[in-house]
């Protein structure tokens, strides 16, 4: 039973998450008040861990949430639940896209939405830039904050470093430098 | 056969490579994805990543998976996106299955948070630079520059859902360029 709810409420959090991110979070605070999979304090502590660990904050949260109420099989249950509305949706949309890319519609279409990545990835960074950069830290903090984010920055966009390597750089650096 | 099942696991390593790095989020992805799929295997194009992203961030799901279906269907088919699929979340089912059994100690963790704060300054020029890397493609002509400056403006105000934002983009270059007649 808990397994079907656990299918239930994780296919409908995938199928609503447009835009990805933190939208989401509320849909699935929701979901999770509704059948008690967890407390409350579970939920908070979810949202930190999806923070400091790789991967997409829907996926972190079906695998810790269906673990915590109902073993591995939940784990496994919830995470197919909240990937499956993607897998349909792409498989549907990729066929519509191949079919008709070559249209001068759609090239056209796709000459507006490309700035409108740009611009959507360059708020993004300063979005995650204001949130890591805070006041209150120490002045060595924000130094080495605005260090790190400067060379990477440099690196990747003039230099071609590969960005996982920088990414385990980074992490070396902050083990030695950040208080 | 066999050539098949090797293109099927080197979709599922690079994206499992790709998942394991992504913090902070489907847009730090970007870079990641620009990397492995046009820089290293040369796979795919760089105006076609940003494509695949932008209708990624257009359909429901996440945008890590989403992209990552779109790329492994372009190459392989079906079974290619399944691949993908499996790639890009088994790095998060790994490790969240690991922290679930040992949070208290997790949490408390020094080591761990310094690591952290490198890695999420480190995140801040990581999507900057997709950005300017992206924008050097994709920005041809004045009309895309206020595009992109709308896009950005109205994206961190919040005063419409991405989606939005994306659908007027598209409208835009139907309006604009189908009528100027320059795009094939």
């Amino acid at each position: 039973m808990i397994l079907l709810q656990l299918f239930g409420g994780f296919f409908k959090i995938g199928l609503f998450t447009l835009g990805g991110g933190y939208a989401m979070l509320a849909l699935i605070k929701q979901e999770i008040v509704r059948y008690n999979w967890i407390t409350p304090q579970e939920f908070v502590d979810i949202v930190g861990i999806a923070e400091v660990t790789p991967g997409p904050i829907a996926v972190n949260a079906a695998t810790f949430v269906g673990f915590r109420s109902a073993g591995i099989k939940g784990a496994l249950v919830a995470t197919s639940a909240v990937v499956l509305p993607s897998l349909i949706s792409v498989i549907i949309v990729s066929r519509a896209w191949q079919k008709y890319k070559n249209s001068q519609t759609i090239q056209s279409m796709f000459a507006g939405i490309r700035p409108v990545v740009v611009g959507l990835v360059g708020a993004a960074a300063f979005m995650v830039g204001t949130a890591t950069f805070d006041v209150l830290d120490s002045f060595s903090h924000q130094l080495w904050t605005t260090v790190l984010a400067g060379v990477t920055f440099y690196g990747v966009a003039f230099k071609k470093w590969n960005p996982i390597r920088v990414i385990i750089g980074a992490a070396l650096v902050g083990l030695l430098v950040f208080l | 056969m066999i050539q098949k099942l090797h293109g099927y696991w080197k979709l599922f390593i690079v994206f499992f490579r790709i998942g394991l790095f992504t913090f902070g989020g489907g847009f730090a992805m970007l870079p990641l994805i620009e990397n492995e799929i046009v820089d290293v295997h040369g796979w795919a194009e760089r105006e076609e990543i940003l494509d695949i992203f932008a209708l990624a961030q257009s359909v429901p799901g996440a945008i890590a998976v989403n992209t990552a279906v779109f790329i492994g269907l372009r190459l392989h088919g079906f079974w290619g996106g399944l691949a993908a699929l499996f790639g890009v979340i088994t790095p998060s089912i790994a490790i969240i299955l690991i922290i679930a059994q040992l949070f208290s100690q997790f949490q408390s963790n020094l080591h761990l948070s310094r690591a952290f704060s490198g890695v999420k300054a480190a995140v801040v020029g990581l999507i900057a630079a997709a950005a300017l890397r992206a924008g050097r493609g994709a920005i041809i002509d004045r009309f895309g520059l206020v595009v992109a400056a709308v896009a950005f403006v109205l994206s961190v105000s919040g005063v419409i859902p991405v989606v939005w934002v994306i659908i007027l983009g598209g409208c835009g270059g139907i309006l604009y360029y189908k009528r100027k007649g320059e795009i094939r």
